[in-house]
């Protein structure tokens, strides 16, 4: 903790210039994981960039495009905005999860991102829906899907003087509906052993159009899982089509044992957690068709 | 040394400057620099909520927030709750409920409280205990506490009081 400064730029060009002009520069956001990391002397920046004064990394809107979420919105205030609630509920409901209310009070879906944990609980959710990260830096801007955006544990594509700057979600096609579910060893407070995120997509005679896949916490990142989409998509999702996602789901988790769960384990509850959300999503999307 | 940086901020509606290295959390300065002790410290990493303040009205955890960062922003405590001797009806019912004993946590839990009846004055159970899931209290098995909470919500309301089945 020696000699670290502190700087809250107000304009995006000077958090870049400062991220790239000073060695050891790391960003802040809400927080809560660079926090604890700084007092543990996990990490020894020379400086915090504080990037909550930028209009920019704290905005949100909503229009035809779909939803722009600057990545240092904390997860409180995403929360208030029901239409986020309405589009994305599985996003939604990823980001509910996340800690305690205090916690959500600083904690960012851009933060979660950029943290890089396997097990963060918005990644799945945001890759279900087709997000895209927008990440600017001294070279410009650049956008990516944010299922490339992690490349393993606390790793990013970003490079010196970048930072993710909001994240993109396009908005879904009529009849579409997402859902998030986490396995954890109590009702709250607690780290994902297991995430499955879905997005379906229902015509109105029920049968699935389009579909995504996603899962946390049984990879080094959250990934998406195109076969067990594609097990989805092509007629009215019925219990062959839901296990074979789950089959599939369960097939392309490659977990590692620890004190959450073993590998066995969790294989199989990703399983069971994918074809649950998968269950979910088509409800809700088959009451946005009705 | 480690450089100081002058921050201008409001600490239950009063203007406050102090002076804070980048480090400090809000926590450290409320307690050893502004003597509002009411705030506690716990944890320091953020699970147990006993030094939960508002940040712009937003709940959080003071520890988990630099002192610098409230530059421009305004901070409520603990301290700011009750008006002069009269207890806000949170505090008072958690008396009343007897919902402490070593009072550690209880801080926290008023702060956390009003918070949420500001935003929500008619809660079922079920929110009070997930709202209040982030403050640990290790005496009173939190029972009282959740009673005490939809309690005051009751005569916050204006209504009848709140029984528990």
């Amino acid at each position: 903790m020696e000699s670290v400064r502190y700087e809250a730029p107000r304009e995006l060009s000077a958090a870049i210039e400062l991220l790239d002009s000073v060695e050891g520069a790391r960003v802040l956001a809400g927080g809560t994981d660079l926090l604890i990391q700084l007092r543990a002397a996990l990490i020894q920046p020379s400086l915090l960039v504080d990037l909550k004064w930028i209009p920019e990394l704290t905005a949100v809107s909503l229009d035809e495009e779909g939803l722009s979420l600057g990545a240092a919105v904390s997860c409180a205030e995403l929360r208030e905005h029901k239409q986020i609630e309405r589009l994305f509920p599985g996003l939604y409901e990823s980001a509910e999860l996340i800690g305690s209310e205090q916690i959500q009070g600083r904690a960012s879906v851009g933060g979660n991102l950029c943290n890089a944990s396997p097990a963060a609980d918005t990644v799945p959710a945001l890759l279900a829906t087709g997000a895209r990260c927008v990440v600017a830096g001294p070279g410009g801007t650049r956008t990516l899907p944010c299922e490339r955006f992690a490349t393993g544990p606390g790793e990013t594509i970003l490079g010196r003087g970048e930072l993710l700057v909001s994240i993109q979600i396009p908005k879904p096609a009529p009849g579409t509906a997402d859902c998030y579910l986490r396995l954890i060893p109590r009702t709250e407070m607690d780290i994902a052993v297991v995430g499955a995120a879905v997005s379906v997509t229902l015509d109105a005679s029920g049968s699935c159009t389009d579909a995504r896949v996603a899962q946390g916490a049984v990879g080094p990142t959250a990934s998406l899982v195109p076969d067990a989409a594609a097990a989805l998509v092509g007629g009215v999702p019925d219990v062959g089509r839901l296990e074979a996602a789950a089959r599939a789901a369960a097939g392309a988790s490659r977990p590692i044992d620890d004190k959450r769960g073993t590998v066995r384990y969790r294989r199989k509850v990703t399983g069971v957690l994918t074809r649950r959300a998968a269950e979910i999503a088509i409800e809700r999307a088959r009451q946005r068709t009705r | 040394m480690d450089p100081k940086t002058h921050v201008h901020t409001h600490i239950n509606g009063e203007p406050v400057e102090f002076l804070s290295e980048a480090y400090r959390s809000l926590l450290e300065i409320l307690r050893d620099e502004l003597m509002l002790t009411g705030t506690k410290e716990g944890c320091t990493t953020g699970d147990c909520g006993a030094c939960s303040v508002t940040l712009d009205g937003r709940l959080v955890c003071s520890c988990l927030v630099l002192a610098v960062e409230a530059e421009g922003r305004r901070v409520g405590t603990v301290e700011g709750i009750a008006r002069g001797e009269t207890l806000h009806p949170v505090q008072q019912k958690l008396l009343e409920h007897a919902a402490l004993q070593c009072g550690v946590c209880t801080p926290g839990i008023v702060v956390a409280a009003t918070s949420l009846l500001e935003r929500n004055p008619d809660p079922t159970e079920r929110e009070v205990r997930y709202w209040l899931a982030g403050n640990l209290c290790r005496c009173t098995g939190y029972d009282k506490i959740i009673r005490a909470v939809l309690d005051a919500a009751s005569e916050l309301r204006g209504a009848s009081p709140n029984v528990l089945e």
